[in-house]
């Protein structure tokens, strides 16, 4: 478990290790999927094709859109390009710098994906078994079929239980020769990916080292500043609603004092902070009727501003109410005659 | 747990103990490749020894391609090499310290492939059985040329029909596995030798620039990462400015274009900070708003005089 949080941590420390986690966890769930994968040929002719280049092709895009997905920052690159101009200007170098390096993040997996593919061997044969040159690898001394026949009998070579063409070419042969040719080309795919790796990192600090470093300053810079607006937006509502939520209850307390004489019950002896933040609503009545009030009739999104401090001592709160303070006076005389 | 967290800080306090870890992850993800690929020779006379010698030779370019992007200090050794002079000379026994040690790690895990690769035996046995010498086993010696080359090519695929219980291809193959594993062997001593003896020489030449070399090269790898911890400090200043200021115009903004002065008392409550006057659904949508449309310049100068 600790060990788990330190990666963790270690990841989440810096923006760019926490992509660079996010990619290689991508890798190992691709290189996991294809294990997980059961792959069934069709084993006919027409089928064989289509099925082996779509397992070939269809998961590396799928999950190429995912890394592209899984990034957080693909918003503030589609942030960035629309908006408009305003008093700021924008650098298209900042955003090409910002779309690569999502891309190359995002072709790892893929990458992955057509590597393990090719290099076990199975998507080639079952694409390709139609293919196999029988002239030069099947048995000399095999029956003359017509070309369906032998299509049909060729398809079948990925599935050995059923195949039954071993006087045409023998299943081990075919089956060989097809692997031969798929791990060739699954390590001169590794081979060409990495050299194309190798010359995009060492090409870069020898022809445009401060352009780069201009657009990675100015990339980390648009995502900290985008972080702290929604920081700064997010304690500013807090701040708003806790004014806004004062101030209803505040205007429901008033309200009742006004409509229903209601003795607000306040002992000087207990004034003080529980006093305080019961706001005026002390029974069981009021609050039902300032929950009611909360969701029937909910305040304007719209402070009061704050009140000079009145003869009356009211202070800090709210506009000044000259109307009830009436009556309250008259409850208090009321009261005092009891 | 705390074994764990002791190593991993030991690798991350140096940037060469990063580069030493690196070095071997890559080495032992070679072995790791080598054994859960499944080698499967051709066993046809033209291609057993390109795919061989191709299962040999291409996995180690990978790997030292690979050694090489995963090394940081080839991106600073590059950057270096290719600066502008400026105010500060270039050392050329930095950069070639630098060259050699990158180097020097790209070349462990490639090397690990081909000894395994050679202590095994494989590639040897596929790339090789088609170049035997048939006289020199009973099985082959009274076959016709052509059908002798299928039957050689055919060698190192134990369980083809010809060959299951032929008891001349296992002959072929211990023959071509003892030289594989002797050439494996020879190539480890030679290495170990070599490099035992470049690290006890060593000190006997150029010991004082090696140390300038080492010395400067742990700076400049220091210095870039301050470089960017700082920059990544002041990005995060300069953001905290630049939104400070745009809430500020926002409410003078405001406090133009309304007639509802906000009266702030001496009292007023420490939420009403927060707040920046902006107190109103139409005030905050416009303040949004404009954050889209009209971003603030990148200028926070005047913020900064105040």
């Amino acid at each position: 478990m600790d060990k788990f949080r330190m990666i963790f941590q270690f990841f989440q420390s810096n923006q760019e290790s926490f992509m660079n986690g996010i990619c290689g966890i991508m890798a190992l769930a691709s290189t996991q999927m294809y294990s997980a994968f059961d792959f069934n040929c069709p084993c006919l002719p027409h089928y064989n094709l289509a099925y082996g280049l779509g397992i070939l092709l269809v998961p590396p895009f799928i999950l190429f859109l995912l890394g592209f997905v899984l990034n957080n920052n693909i918003s503030m690159l589609a942030e960035e390009w629309r908006r408009p101009q305003g008093q700021r200007g924008k650098d298209p170098a900042v955003l090409r710098y910002m779309f690569c390096s999502m891309a190359q993040r995002a072709m790892i997996a893929p990458a992955v994906w057509v590597s393990v593919t090719l290099l076990d061997g199975k998507c080639i044969t079952c694409a390709f078994c139609t293919s196999v040159p029988v002239d030069s690898l099947g048995n000399a001394s095999h029956p003359q079929l017509s070309q369906g026949e032998i299509q049909r009998v060729l398809a079948r070579i990925p599935c050995k239980e059923i195949y039954n063409g071993q006087q045409l070419i023998a299943n081990e042969v075919a089956v060989r020769y097809l692997r031969c040719i798929s791990q060739a080309l699954g390590w001169c795919f590794v081979l060409l990916i990495t050299t194309l790796a190798f010359l995009v990192r060492s090409l870069r600090p020898c022809f445009s080292q401060a352009a780069f470093l201009k657009s990675r300053y100015w990339s980390h810079y648009i995502d900290i500043e985008r972080k702290l607006f929604d920081e700064t937006c997010a304690e500013h509502a807090r701040s708003f609603a806790k004014v806004c939520i004062q101030q209803f209850f505040e205007g429901m307390s008033t309200d009742l004092v006004a409509a229903h004489c209601h003795l607000p019950r306040k002992a000087p002896a207990d004034a003080g902070e529980a006093a305080e933040k019961l706001l005026g609503i002390t029974d069981q009545g009021t609050m039902n009727m300032a929950l009611k009030s909360w969701h029937r009739c909910k305040p304007p999104l719209h402070l009061h501003p704050p009140a000079l401090p009145t003869e009356n001592g009211w202070a800090g709160e709210g506009q000044p109410p000259t109307h009830p303070s009436v009556p309250r006076r008259e409850t208090a005389a009321y009261y005092s005659w009891v | 747990m705390d074994r764990f967290r002791m190593i991993f800080q030991y690798f991350q306090s140096n940037s060469e103990s990063v580069m030493n870890g690196i070095c071997g992850l890559l080495a032992l993800a070679s072995v790791k490749m080598y054994t859960s690929f499944d080698f499967s020779c051709p066993c046809l006379p033209q291609y057993n020894m390109a795919y061989g010698l191709g299962i040999m030779f291409v996995p180690p370019i990978i790997l030292f391609l690979c050694g090489l992007i995963l090394n940081r200090q080839s991106l600073m050794m590059l950057e270096e090499w290719r600066r502008p002079q400026g105010r500060r000379k270039k050392d050329p026994a930095v950069i070639r310290y630098m060259c050699s040690s990158i180097m020097q790690r790209a070349m462990v895990a490639p090397v690990v492939w081909i000894i395994v690769t050679l202590l095994d035996g494989k590639c040897l046995i596929c790339a090789f059985s088609g170049s035997m010498d048939p006289e020199k086993f009973v099985g082959f010696a009274n076959v016709s040329t052509v059908q002798v080359q299928q039957l050689l090519a055919k060698v190192p695929c134990k369980d083809d029909e010809l060959m299951r219980n032929n008891t001349s291809r296992k002959a072929v193959s211990r023959y071509l596995r003892c030289w594989s594993q002797a050439l494996g062997w020879s190539i480890l001593l030679v290495l170990i030798i070599a490099a035992f003896l470049a690290r006890w020489l060593r000190p006997c030449f150029n010991q004082a620039t090696l140390l300038q070399a080492r010395h400067w090269s742990n700076y400049m790898d220091i210095e870039q990462k301050i470089f960017e911890e700082t920059c990544c400090e002041h990005s995060r200043l300069f953001a905290h400015k630049c939104i400070l200021h745009f809430f500020e115009s926002m409410r003078q903004e405001i406090k133009l274009h309304s007639f509802s002065l906000p009266r702030e008392g001496e009292g007023a409550e420490g939420e009403k900070d927060f707040l920046q006057g902006i107190t109103d659904q139409d005030q905050v949508n416009k303040l949004l708003k404009t954050w889209y449309c009209e971003k603030p310049p990148l200028d926070v100068s005047q913020a900064h005089q105040r």
